[in-house]
């Protein structure tokens, strides 16, 4: 795994001393709020309904063991015991004290972790997929461009104030499971005809008040050419996108006012004009960082107990059978542990949760876990030997819910329980959504199926990208929930339809019941998944489910 | 003739803790809403709020809320201030189960 090198430990002490001095004069009046606001976004701090909320990076959603120990003990000694692991692939506390942030980000700065440019217009975390460096259907691993990218961007001088913050995600393979058609930059690992690896790049993408699918600027970028050509491309943004309207800031609407060709050619003359400068030194280091990338010393055993373990225990089986994908080693596994137990906030986790899921990765895995945008935690290498061990050790910790991809796998943003901006709440609703799919026992039936809530058109909670997505909104002092169809986060990226009305906060989990067993009777047979019914049958039947007395009205 | 003024009440978040709080009458910065001073004119409210500024070695982000007179005192008008006088829904935290932080 890559451990920081001497310059990001320096800059990172230093980033730290000069906020513990920056809090201590706002502490004692010497700064206004409005002086300190951008010096506290900058190192990750923001002001929420009751509390302050730090929100730090995990890049790439790589962690080690001792990564998630010091979570954990962050989540004690300063907040309440536990953390919210988001979309962004980080994770946030919820109720630090002001004055005890300046250690908070020291601790993370023991085990190599910061809370640097996870806010602000500035290049944000690095996303990748979660399954990097383990996924069978990888070209290869996206991890290393991720953090060749991070060490580029950070404190990048020309790119401090650009026109909005810009979101970069990385996958390695054709299934989309980072979301990059939704980021300002998308790349994807592909090979050329030649058989050379290379990045489709996908500009463009974003969610929020007007959400847009990314567009492929670029069929193939060489590998030597990725740094200065992505660097081409904040650089034409930085010039072009507009900062006389925070809401057109975005490169989405960059794009969008100028044309893919202009965009296209502008990059092309950047590209040319920089390209030599870059010398080869980013080659060199990319080298180096591929190296800490090198997949572990996988092993073989004897799987016999895990397939004897999954005809002795069903609910074993169960979880294998939803929380498992597919590894590139022969025998082994990804596990993807559940932190949406029925009922609790999809993405929190206690500190014993995170020392129990450390020390799994730890004695099962290869010293590695992820975080992934959905809000759950990744063992990326595990033997299916061990599986039945790890199983046994989850359960205990409450940590076993067999769920993963599953209509009670919710996204939802923090909303209006801890959000300044959401005009209403996300996480009860995903609450009593999971409790009730759960009262029906009906979600493996049904299947495949993305929920995700958002508790305002920010859309931190990928509602768009949802096959069902939820928004929250305030209708004349009221919580209001309106529900979109159809969306899809992966390589096929879509946005969803807008279903009609939208419904109150009674209202919403009945009506999200009737559109998954209306499902159940309008699809083909049990192959035929929500997001397929929907996209053979379009919105219509759906609407009728929805509102069922509507259509006797017009009847009438 | 004017729209009618909808009373207000000033409150901020307590700077050390980020704890919703609300100004009462006699300049004290309270975590109970009840507390608060019921402002009815809208140019003493405006001055309130300029007052409530300037005092950022106490608090962050004083705004004016719509606010009515309850039984107890002031209470809430919108959702969102109603949240503010509890805490999350999701875990027993905040005011709802202990109002602390008085300032
Ligand atoms: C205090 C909490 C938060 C604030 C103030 C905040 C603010 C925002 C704003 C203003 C936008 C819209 C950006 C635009 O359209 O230009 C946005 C988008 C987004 N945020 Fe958040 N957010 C918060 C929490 C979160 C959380 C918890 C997550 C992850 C779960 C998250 C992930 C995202 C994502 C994925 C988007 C949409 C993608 C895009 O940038 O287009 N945010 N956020
Ligand atoms: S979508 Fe809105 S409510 Fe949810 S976290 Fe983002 S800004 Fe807050």
């Amino acid at each position: 795994m890559y451990v920081y090198n001497d310059f990001d430990e320096t800059f990172v002490r230093a980033r730290v001393a000069q906020f513990r001095a920056q809090v201590e004069r706002r502490i004692d009046g010497s700064l206004t709020e409005d002086e300190f606001k951008p010096l506290r976004l900058m190192n990750g701090l923001y002001l929420q309904l009751h509390a302050y909320m730090l929100r730090v990076a995990v890049p790439y959603g790589t962690l080690n063991p001792a990564q998630m120990r010091q979570l954990a003990y962050i989540a004690d000694r300063w907040d309440k015991g536990y953390g919210h692991f988001t979309t962004r692939q980080n994770i946030q506390y919820n109720w630090p004290k002001l004055g005890d942030v300046p250690d908070m980000l020291e601790a993370l700065a023991d085990v190599g972790m910061h809370a640097i440019q996870t806010s602000g217009n500035t290049i944000r975390n690095v996303t990748a997929d979660h399954f990097a460096g383990a996924a069978a259907d990888e070209i290869e691993d996206p991890r290393a461009i991720a953090e060749l990218l991070r060490q580029w961007s950070t404190d990048h001088p020309e790119f401090q104030f650009l026109p909005r913050k810009f979101k970069i995600a990385v996958t390695g393979a054709a299934a989309d499971r980072a979301v990059t058609r939704a980021h300002d930059i998308g790349l994807v690992v592909v090979r050329n005809d030649a058989g050379d690896v290379g990045y489709q790049v996908i500009v463009g993408g974003g969610l929020g008040r007007t959400p847009m699918v990314g567009k492929v600027l670029r069929d193939f970028v060489s590998k030597a050419d990725l740094l200065p050509y992505v660097e081409a491309i904040v650089s034409v943004y930085n010039l072009l996108g507009r900062r006389d309207n925070k809401y057109k800031a975005r490169i989405k609407i960059t794009l969008h006012e100028n044309g893919i060709e202009t965009i296209r050619d502008l990059v092309e003359d950047r590209f040319d004009a920089i390209r030599a400068g870059f010398g080869g030194y980013d080659q060199t280091l990319l080298a180096e960082i591929e190296k800490s990338f090198s997949p572990p010393a996988f092993v073989t055993k004897a799987t016999d107990g895990y397939e004897a373990a999954r005809l002795a225990n069903p609910a074993f089986r169960s979880w294998s059978d939803t929380n498992l994908s597919a590894h590139k080693a022969p025998g082994y596994a990804i596990v993807s542990i559940s932190i949406k137990k029925h009922g609790a906030t999809p993405g929190d986790a206690t500190s014993d949760q995170m020392r129990v899921m450390a020390d799994l990765a730890e004695r099962y895995g290869h010293g590695e876990l992820r975080i992934s945008h959905e809000q759950n935690v990744i063992l990326p290498h595990v033997h299916q030997a061990d599986l039945p061990a790890i199983y046994a050790a989850l359960r205990k910790a409450d940590l076993a819910t067999a769920n993963i991809g599953l209509a009670s796998d919710i996204i939802a943003c923090p909303g209006m329980d801890y959000c300044a901006l959401a005009t209403a709440r996300s996480i009860p609703i995903a609450q009593q959504i999971a409790t009730r799919f759960d009262e029906l026992k009906i979600e493996h039936d049904v299947g495949p199926l993305k929920i995700k809530i958002s508790g305002c058109i920010n859309a931190c909670g990928h509602h768009h990208v949802g096959h069902i997505g939820i928004l929250g909104l305030d209708r004349a002092g009221v919580e209001n929930y309106q529900i979109t169809l159809g969306g899809d986060g992966t390589e096929t990226t879509t946005i969803g339809e807008r279903a009609g009305p939208g419904f109150s906060a009674d209202d919403i989990v009945p009506a999200i019941e009737r559109l998954v067993t209306g499902y159940l009777d309008l699809r083909r047979d049990q192959s035929e998944t929500f997001l397929q019914t929907y996209r053979r049958l379009g919105l219509a039947p759906f609407k009728t489910l929805l509102y069922p007395n509507e259509d006797k009205a017009d009847a009438a | 003739m004017p729209p009618r003024f909808t009373p207000k009440v000033v409150t901020a978040n307590a700077l050390l803790d980020g704890d919703a709080v609300w100004l009462t009458e006699d300049d004290r910065w309270s975590p109970l809403i009840s507390d608060a001073e019921l402002i009815t004119d809208e140019a003493h409210a405006d001055l309130r709020l300029l007052q409530a500024k300037a005092r950022a070695s106490e608090i962050a982000g004083a705004y004016l809320a719509d606010a009515r007179m309850g039984a107890d005192g002031p209470e809430p008008l919108h959702f969102r201030e109603a949240f503010r006088t509890r805490g999350p829904s999701n875990y027993p935290h905040g005011k709802q189960v202990a109002p602390q932080s008085r300032t």
